[in-house]
């Protein structure tokens, strides 16, 4: 399909190789399409493919009532999932002026910080078995299972979790989710000490990872690069601290920052933020009881009083009381109609900026629905990147990226 | 600085051109002639004040029923010096959708572009690689305008009727 | 010269089981095989989306497939058995599973994980094929949209025990190149 380039008199070939890097492929996690124009080991140019997976959610966000879009920013970054749901959430509400109270928020705070961590994890200890380490996979994943029993403990479902509704929780947390994260909070750091001495200063590792891969602030400005793979080329920006979304300024936290952008700082970068997260879920529980301190009926506070109209009422009211029936009948239905309305809203993604641009009409469906997918935007500088490197570093490179095919193609 | 102020600078810089301006839920909107995208981009990446140097989102939208303006393109800009974001959004007909290209000026508007391409079909001017990244390459329309339905329609396998798609109910 | 006569009362019988068709010491044969088979089946996994990292979760410590003779996962079709399809199938990735089906080397089975494989899950649009089974034959369905890791492995001893019982010669049979005829493989 690409011509072959032709290489200077020095080099023994006289023109590249072609290299499909094919769709399926166990280094490509996901399906990502490069082919390559190599001349022996190094790659010259390369140029990627996508839409594989292409499923064409922003049509379908066009046809679904507005709660039910939430199952499709799910399968957005699968890795993630509460935290695109809870920006849809966070978007909507700010589009209708719901005010959510304080306990939800660090709710939401929670989980979406375990979800990062879930993220976080699955990207690190994959860069590590693309390095050959598959030890630190086989741990790490132990813990993930601890966050997925979390996630089944609040909403039912481990991965795509659909969890939220607008203006809070369907459900209130019981008791048993707090028992499982109090656990959580215990076992990790052990865990992820072992993760962290098994690569961060181990030889191998370090000479596969560092100086390969990397981008400079600039560009990775000019390409729009958002989240770890951006800090770790030197900009602070984070979205929870530029524009602050479910009461993100009332927690301490720190942002990690790296310098050269290459495999390893993306690498210390989303360890970092591990950590972050650890230390945010335990002001979060910390805050959490001290509301229910000051005030014991916090305790049911589950979702903001104003949404009444998208939240299902209490199954005794909708078998007793004929208001209730008619909303419930209604919701399901998806008969719920939002003011009109245009507003751009993100959330810190495990990726980085998740943005959702809605523009409502003022019907039961948006009329428009477009997702800010940062992997489909940094994305577009993997051939930049890795120009000039081996192939065993382009595969490297584009699994510190994070690529998660369905954020990608949506 | 406030979104006031940055919409003062701009139609200082650009008499007219601007129209619908406003401000809400936390970023300002303008609407610019689809002629002058580059330069208004241009203005706000030079501006020492303004620094709008990030380029968050490109996409665009279909209104079928603007006679002439069908198609919506929207630029989302973020200045990381002044933390604000704005939306900058031109109009052109469906039957010469020509805007030229930001992706000399934002490397990240590449691809942007060529989605904003394969789903609605704007032409960008000047764009390296015009060709339709998320879809198939043989495909012939535009799926996200509204005259297209979400469904392949050549589908046989299920049966619309039973999906409340029959024609009857929406 | 006398006419000849024929003894026109002759008693069929049919040879007994196992003598006719495969041969009597086929049977066992195909037991003992069966056996081997299914207990070191090599799965090609082709993980495009979300029950891909489920697969993840069900290869990883706490839900181990390799206890069921999954250890080593190929991603060559010509080294592999059973090729698992874990997420959304779109039309453009459609011609590729195709060309790693026909790649395969025979006996191959297919497990389709996931509402999207099995038949295009919660996307009904226009870019999303509606199943594999339009495109290859497809032998265990899981449904699940992600399927747990639980019910991925029941899907795989499923397959275990379609493994375990097929004849050695079903590959052969006409009725399974008619299958593949209605697929258009050769």
């Amino acid at each position: 399909m690409s011509a072959h380039i032709h290489l200077d008199e020095a080099s023994i070939q006289k023109q590249t190789t072609t290299l499909n890097l094919g769709p399926t492929h166990p280094a490509t996690h996901g399906v990502f399409q490069n082919i390559l124009e190599m001349d022996g080991e190094r790659i010259v140019s390369a140029v990627p493919t996508v839409g594989y997976i292409h499923r064409a959610f922003e049509k379908i966000a066009e046809r679904r009532p507005y709660y039910q879009i939430t199952p499709l920013t799910d399968r957005l970054n699968y890795c993630s999932s509460p935290i695109n749901n809870m920006g849809w959430h966070i978007t909507v509400e700010r589009l209708l002026g719901i005010k959510t109270p304080k306990r939800v928020d660090y709710l939401r705070v929670i989980i979406m910080e375990l979800s990062r961590i879930a993220d976080h994890l699955v990207c690190n200890s994959v860069i590590g078995v693309d390095t050959g380490a598959l030890t630190s996979f086989v741990y790490v994943f132990e813990f993930r299972e601890h966050i997925y029993e979390i996630f089944e403990a609040v909403c039912g479902s481990r991965l795509t979790t659909n969890i939220g509704r607008f203006g809070g929780f369907e459900r209130n947390f019981p008791q048993e989710a707090f028992d499982k994260i109090n656990k959580f909070l215990e076992a990790f750091p052990r865990g992820m000490k072992e993760f962290e001495s098994l690569l961060t200063r181990n030889r191998i590792f370090m000479e596969r990872t560092m100086g390969v891969g990397g981008i400079s602030a600039e560009r990775a400005l000019n390409y729009s690069f958002t989240g770890p793979n951006l800090r770790a080329a030197g900009v602070d920006y984070d979205v929870r601290v530029a524009q602050p979304y479910s009461s993100y300024e009332d927690f301490d936290f720190k942002i990690p920052v790296g310098t050269t952008g290459d495999v390893y700082d993306r690498f210390l970068v989303r360890n970092q933020e591990i950590w972050e997260s650890v230390s945010i879920i335990k002001q979060a529980l910390e805050k959490i009881a001290a509301l229910e301190a000051a005030d014991p009926s916090q305790k049911e506070v589950f979702y903001a009083p104003e949404a009444d109209k998208y939240h299902l009422p209490p199954k005794e009211d909708v078998y007793t009381k004929m208001e209730a029936l008619i909303f419930h009948f209604k919701m399901v239905m998806g008969e719920i109609e939002v003011l009109p309305g245009e507003i751009y809203s993100a959330v810190e993604g495990g990726n980085g900026e998740v943005g959702y641009y809605l523009i409502s009409d003022g019907g039961r469906t948006p009329y428009r629905l477009h997702f800010r997918r940062p992997c489909f935007i940094y994305y577009q500088a993997y051939p930049e990147i890795i120009q000039g490197s081996l192939l065993s570093d382009a595969v490297v490179t584009m699994s510190s990226l994070n690529l998660i095919a369905g954020e990608l193609d949506a | 600085m406030t979104h006031e102020q940055i919409i003062e600078t701009l139609e200082a810089a650009f008499a007219g051109q601007l129209s619908d301006c406003d401000t809400a839920h936390g970023i300002s909107a303008i609407t610019i002639p689809a002629a002058s995208n580059l330069k208004v981009l241009q203005f706000l990446y030079d501006s020492e004040d303004l620094q709008f140097r990030f380029l968050t989102d490109l996409t665009a939208v279909h209104y079928p029923n603007r006679t002439n303006e069908e198609l919506c393109v929207v630029y989302h800009l973020h200045s990381l010096h002044l933390n604000k974001r704005l939306r900058i959004k031109l109009y052109v007909p469906v039957a010469a959708p020509k805007v030229f290209t930001a992706s000399k000026l934002f490397s990240g508007a590449n691809w942007m572009e060529r989605e904003t391409f394969d789903f609605y079909g704007v032409d960008f001017v000047g764009h390296p690689n015009l060709k339709r990244i998320l879809n198939v390459d043989e495909m012939d329309y535009f799926p996200m305008r509204k005259e297209y339905p979400m469904e392949d329609p050549t589908r046989i396998d299920k049966d619309d009727e039973m999906f409340g798609r029959g024609g009857t109910i929406c | 010269m006398r006419p000849v006569q024929y003894n026109t009362n002759l008693k069929m019988v049919d040879l007994p089981e196992g003598h006719s068709g495969e041969g009597f010491f086929a049977t066992s044969l195909n037991n003992v095989i069966g056996l081997a088979r299914k207990n070191s089946i090599w799965p090609l996994p082709v993980a495009t989306s979300c029950c891909g990292i489920e697969f993840m979760a069900t290869m990883a410590a706490h839900y181990d497939l390799a206890r069921f003779g999954s250890e080593r996962l190929g991603f060559s079709p010509r080294q592999c058995d059973l090729l698992m399809v874990m997420g959304t199938i779109s039309k453009k990735m459609a011609p590729i599973l195709r060309q790693v089906y026909l790649q395969m080397a025979e006996p191959r089975w297919v497990l389709a994980v996931g509402a999207c494989a099995s038949s295009g899950g919660i996307f009904d649009s226009y870019s999303v094929l509606q199943g594999i089974d339009q495109v290859i034959p497809v032998d265990v369905y899981v449904p699940g949209c992600p399927p747990r890791p639980e019910a991925i492995i029941d899907g795989v001893m499923k397959i275990q025990e379609l493994v375990g019982q097929e004849s050695l010669r079903r590959r052969n049979s006409e009725q399974y190149k008619g299958l593949l005829e209605s697929y258009g493989i050769q």
